[in-house]
Parts: C-alpha cells; sequence; structure tokens
C-alpha cells in the first residue's frame, strides 16, 4: 500500500478534514441504526417514543411477529396487520439463488475467460466483441423476452427460471476474468506445457488455483448482486416456494395499509435483509474493498 | 470449444435469443397471451406521440442530474479526504455497507425517514421550526426525494472506486508539491481532480447509464410512478407497459429506443474518455 505524505498532523484543515469525514460515516451508518432502533420499538408507542437513542420499552416482538412467530391475535395486538414474511424459506431460496449463480456462473465464465485470453481460434475476437456490446445493452430489453421464454418453456415459479438466464454467464464475469488471466505471465503455462499437461490440465491444475483471489472476488459481486436483484426474481417467482427475501420484502410493504403503514414491522423485516450482509462484511470486508479497485476501473 | 461451450449456450440462449426476438417484438402487438401479429412501425409511431413516453424520459433525465450530480459530486470530496487522511479499511467497510443492501431494503428505510407523519426528518425538521412535506407523496419533492435515497444508497461505493483510481498516483508527485508549499486544497484541484480524470470519467457514465435503469425504488413507493407522473421513470414506464397493460409489444419498442439512447450515451462516453486519457500514463 503506498503511503503518500502527508501535512503534519495537527494542523486545522486536518481536524476539519477529519470531522467531514466521520460526519459522512455518520450519514451513512446511521440510517441503519434507526432502522434497529424502530424495530425495537413497540408499535403503538411509534408516536410517543420518537425521539430517544434507544427505546425506552425495547422489544424483540417485531421481529417474532413478521417471521411468524405470534399468533394472528398477538400479531394485530403488537400493531401488525397479520401480514407476515416466512423469513427462513425466503432466506433459504435467497442462499440458494445467490450460491447457485455465483459458483456455477463464476467457474463457467473463468472457463471461458481463459479460452479468450489464452487460446487461439477462429472468431474469438468477434465473439470478445460481441460480449462487450452486450454488456451495454440495458437488461430491461432481454428481460421482456426472457420472460416470455420462461413462460412458454413452464418454468414461471420454478428456481430453473429464477436462475437460468444468469446461471451460464454474464458478459461482465467473462469481460472481468479475461482480463485477469491476461495477465498471467505465459511462461507458467509454457513450462506445463513441456511436462506434458494439455489444456485441461493447465487450466485446472495451473491457472484455477493462481486465480484463486480473482474467482472469489468475482463470485462475491455476483453473490451479491443476486442477493440484491429484485426485479427478474420478483417476475419469475410468484410462488411462495421459490420467492426470495428482496420479493418477499416488497410483498410485505403491499400487505402493510398504506394510511398506517406497519413501521416496526417493516423495519424489523429490513433489518432481517441487513444483516446477512453484515456478516459478509464483518468476514470478507477487507477483500471486498480491495477488490473495488479492479472491478470498477480495469 | 469445451472451455467456452456453456458460456456460448447462455449467451446465445439468454443473450442474442432475447435480442433478436425483442427486435422483433417491438414490431408486433405481442400481449403474452395469444401470439404476436406484425404491425410494422405502429408502435414506434405511437410512441412518437405518446406523452408519457416523453414524459418518462424528462423524468429519468431529472432523476440521472440529481443522482448523479450529488452522488460524483459528495463522492469525489469523500475520495479525497479518505486519500490523504487514512488507509483504513474500517472505514471503507463502513462507505461499502449501503451499497450492499438490497435496493428494496433501502428504499424502505427511506420510506420511513421521510414518511409525512411519523418520520424522523420531518420530526428534525418540524422541531427546529422548518417546513414539514409529504416528500414521496409530492410532485414536487418525491424524485428528488428518491434520488436522496439512492444517493445515499451510492455514494459510498462511487467514492471507493475514485479512491482507487487516486491510488494509482504515484508519491513523488505529492512530495515534490508539499516541498513547493502548495496546500492541500490546492493539490487535490491541481494534482488529484486532474490526475484521476480518466477514472472519474467512466466512473460519470457508468453512473449515468446505471440511473438510467432505476426501477426498485421508484416500485416501492405508495404510488409507483405518481403522484401524477412525477416519478414514472422509463424503467417503470416499461415494467408497467409489459406486465401490468401486457403491451408486450409496445414495451418492446419502448426497451428498444432506450437500448439507442444509452448506446449513443456510449459513444459520447467513448469520446469523453479517448479525450481524456491520463496524464500518467
Amino acid at each position: 500500500m503506498p503511503r503518500h505524505p502527508t501535512a503534519p498532523r495537527l494542523h486545522p484543515g486536518r481536524v476539519l478534514a477529519w470531522t467531514v469525514l466521520v460526519v459522512a460515516l455518520l450519514v451513512t451508518v446511521f440510517p441503519f441504526y434507526w432502522m434497529l432502533r424502530t424495530a425495537l420499538t413497540p408499535a403503538h408507542q411509534l408516536l410517543s417514543d420518537n425521539t430517544g437513542l434507544w427505546p425506552h420499552h425495547a422489544t424483540l416482538i417485531n421481529f417474532k411477529r413478521v417471521i411468524g412467530l405470534t399468533s394472528l391475535a398477538q400479531n394485530q395486538a403488537a400493531g401488525g396487520s397479520g401480514a407476515q414474511l416466512d423469513f427462513l424459506l425466503y432466506l433459504r431460496n435467497s442462499l440458494i439463488y445467490c450460491a447457485l449463480i455465483a459458483t456455477v456462473q463464476t467457474f463457467c465464465c473463468a472457463m471461458a475467460g481463459y479460452a479468450l485470453a489464452r487460446l487461439r481460434f477462429r472468431g474469438r475476437d468477434l465473439l470478445f466483441t460481441l460480449f462487450v456490446l452486450s454488456l451495454m445493452v440495458p437488461p430491461i430489453f432481454t428481460l421482456l423476452p426472457n420472460f416470455a421464454l420462461m413462460k412458454n418453456l413452464g418454468w414461471l415459479g420454478s428456481f430453473a427460471g429464477m436462475v437460468a438466464p444468469t446461471l451460464l454467464m454474464t458478459p461482465f464475469a467473462v469481460f472481468f476474468l479475461r482480463q485477469f488471466f491476461l495477465s498471467i505471465p505465459r511462461e507458467i503455462e509454457e513450462a506445463a506445457t513441456i511436462d506434458g499437461a494439455g489444456k485441461w490440465t493447465q487450466f485446472w491444475q495451473v491457472i484455477v488455483p493462481m486465480s484463486r483471489g480473482p474467482l472469489f472476488t468475482i463470485g462475491l459481486i455476483t453473490a451479491v448482486w443476486a442477493w440484491k436483484d429484485y426485479l427478474w426474481p420478483l417476475l419469475v417467482g410468484p410462488d411462495p416456494s421459490t420467492r426470495v427475501l428482496t420479493a418477499g420484502l416488497g410483498i410485505f410493504l403491499q400487505q402493510s395499509p398504506n394510511t398506517a403503514p406497519d413501521w416496526t414491522g417493516l423495519m424489523a423485516a429490513s433489518v432481517l435483509t441487513v444483516v446477512p450482509v453484515a456478516l459478509l462484511l464483518i468476514f470478507f470486508g477487507k477483500r471486498l474493498v480491495e477488490s473495488m479497485s479492479f472491478t470498477g476501473i480495469k | 470449444m469445451l472451455f467456452l461451450a456453456p458460456v456460448l449456450i447462455g449467451f446465445a440462449v439468454f443473450y442474442v435469443y432475447p435480442a433478436i426476438r425483442g427486435a422483433y417484438f417491438s414490431t408486433t402487438d405481442y400481449n403474452l397471451l395469444s401470439s404476436p401479429h406484425g404491425v410494422g412501425a405502429a408502435n414506434y409511431s405511437r410512441l412518437l406521440h405518446d406523452p408519457l413516453f416523453w414524459n418518462s424520459l424528462k423524468v429519468s433525465a431529472y432523476y440521472v442530474v440529481l443522482n448523479v450530480g450529488g452522488q460524483t459530486v459528495l463522492a469525489v470530496v469523500l475520495a479525497g479526504l479518505m486519500f490523504r487522511l487514512t488507509r483504513s479499511v474500517a472505514i471503507r467497510v463502513m462507505l461499502l455497507l449501503p451499497w450492499l443492501v438490497p435496493n428494496v431494503t433501502v428504499g424502505l428505510l427511506f420510506l420511513w425517514l421521510f414518511d409525512a407523519d411519523l418520520g424522523l426528518v420531518n420530526h428534525v425538521l418540524g422541531s427546529v421550526g422548518m417546513s414539514t412535506h409529504g416528500w414521496f407523496t409530492s410532485t414536487t419533492w418525491a424524485m428528488p426525494t428518491i434520488a436522496l435515497t439512492n444517493t445515499w444508497a451510492y455514494t459510498g461505493y462511487t467514492a471507493l472506486l475514485l479512491y482507487a483510481g487516486m491510488l494509482q498516483i504515484p508519491d513523488p508527485i505529492y512530495e515534490a508539491a508539499l516541498l513547493d508549499g502548495a496546500g492541500e486544497i490546492r493539490m487535490f484541484f491541481r494534482l488529484t481532480l486532474p490526475l484521476i480524470r480518466p477514472v472519474l470519467a467512466l466512473v460519470l457514465v457508468v453512473s449515468v447509464i446505471g440511473s438510467f435503469q432505476i426501477f426498485d425504488t421508484v416500485a416501492i413507493t405508495p404510488s409507483p410512478g405518481g403522484p401524477v407522473n412525477s416519478t414514472r421513470v422509463i424503467y417503470y414506464y416499461i415494467y408497467e407497459l409489459a406486465f401490468k397493460h401486457f403491451e408486450m409489444g409496445y414495451a418492446s419498442a419502448v426497451a428498444m429506443t432506450l437500448v439507442l439512447i444509452l448506446g449513443v450515451l456510449t459513444m459520447v462516453q467513448m469520446r469523453l474518455l479517448r479525450a481524456s486519457r491520463s496524464d500518467l500514463a
């Protein structure tokens, strides 16, 4: 990590700069805190108890009722509308959705990225140009016909339909991995060729182990995108058995009355969608921020 | 060829085939239920006379200006501050948090913070004697509030991209500038900003194209597209046409037009990028 020279420490400008940075961080983090604070507030106290940093009578009832641990009567007594979130089921669905796409897509795109970076064959450059061009097409353009296709195949409401369009590839992942493979020195493969290893062996035994970092990075980013995905799972998975968390949250919102929304319940449900992301940051935060440099710029 | 097989299948079936089919749909009256009939260019001529389409373009452009403008300026400042002050991973992790959260969650959180009656924002404004608003239900405020929501969600991410660009700047440039007695502000405007120009241009264009595709935040507001069309952005309009009015043919024509608009924007981007080759290279 390069250390850029900076001005002396206790300079008034420096204090001001730190203040601005800290304020920015507070603005970033505070809404999450307020989400949690609301989720812990009893619904009927929302109006009277809304100033302190911590609710007077913190409660877990909102979490219990949104994940369906309370009866309908208890639910309504606690200020809910009776709508529930089958949290564990949706979480399971989200995890399957993310894990499937992240792993399969990463490996398929790694193979293709390798072929595009390292092997010579006719039409290679044309194919690569097509991938780059397709990066610029807004997803909704292909989403409409893809939806029609899933409908014709009878895949609506199934995991197959949810993962199909992105399971095998996205042009971005191919592009990203190809750029990385281009930077691996040729000598390494040449040594393997002399040892008599075929392209297939070289790929799995030399290239893949060397590229664990970038492969993991793109897998992680793909998983995050899948996690945030809303429109496609909403369209394709109207069936509760395959519904993911984002779609479940959207539907939970629609069930909450427009005139008097169930804010404590909605915030409890929102907190539940943030927890997995927070865990991800705790375990892989350093890796994620350090990979930013090469996702955005290369 | 075995290496390429899965990706080629994925690309052919879910990118190339739908693109061709989408172009074809745009010349039909397809409604998802009965088979499509060709209507020639009728969808496109309808589009020219569709006030909702023009409105959606206008509303999208308004959103893009507000959102990209706000987020880029803030992100440049944040990245500059981090670059000169600290290498802290913890700070960067905090900045990344909003980007990792689903847009639906962010949208919900802001619906709550900006709620007309119980929201924290109105509470604070009211207690210091400023005027309160029904943020998401006002024709004037709904779009700026949505823009603010996404600015909050994406500024940290954008700042990290710019920060990564700044790390490429070699140290001796700053050492020399410090020796010459340049202040931090001067170095920021004279060195940092010009030297990250290529990254900045790239980030700007990616943000503009991304912002044209705003959907989730609009979709979860109490009156999506409204009040009175004030938030009916082009992505949401296409979604409504296709999945609420079952006008797949017309929706495809609007989507096709969006492809062309973004294509033109991308070309402008290429020009811009070429015009702003790094002074370091």
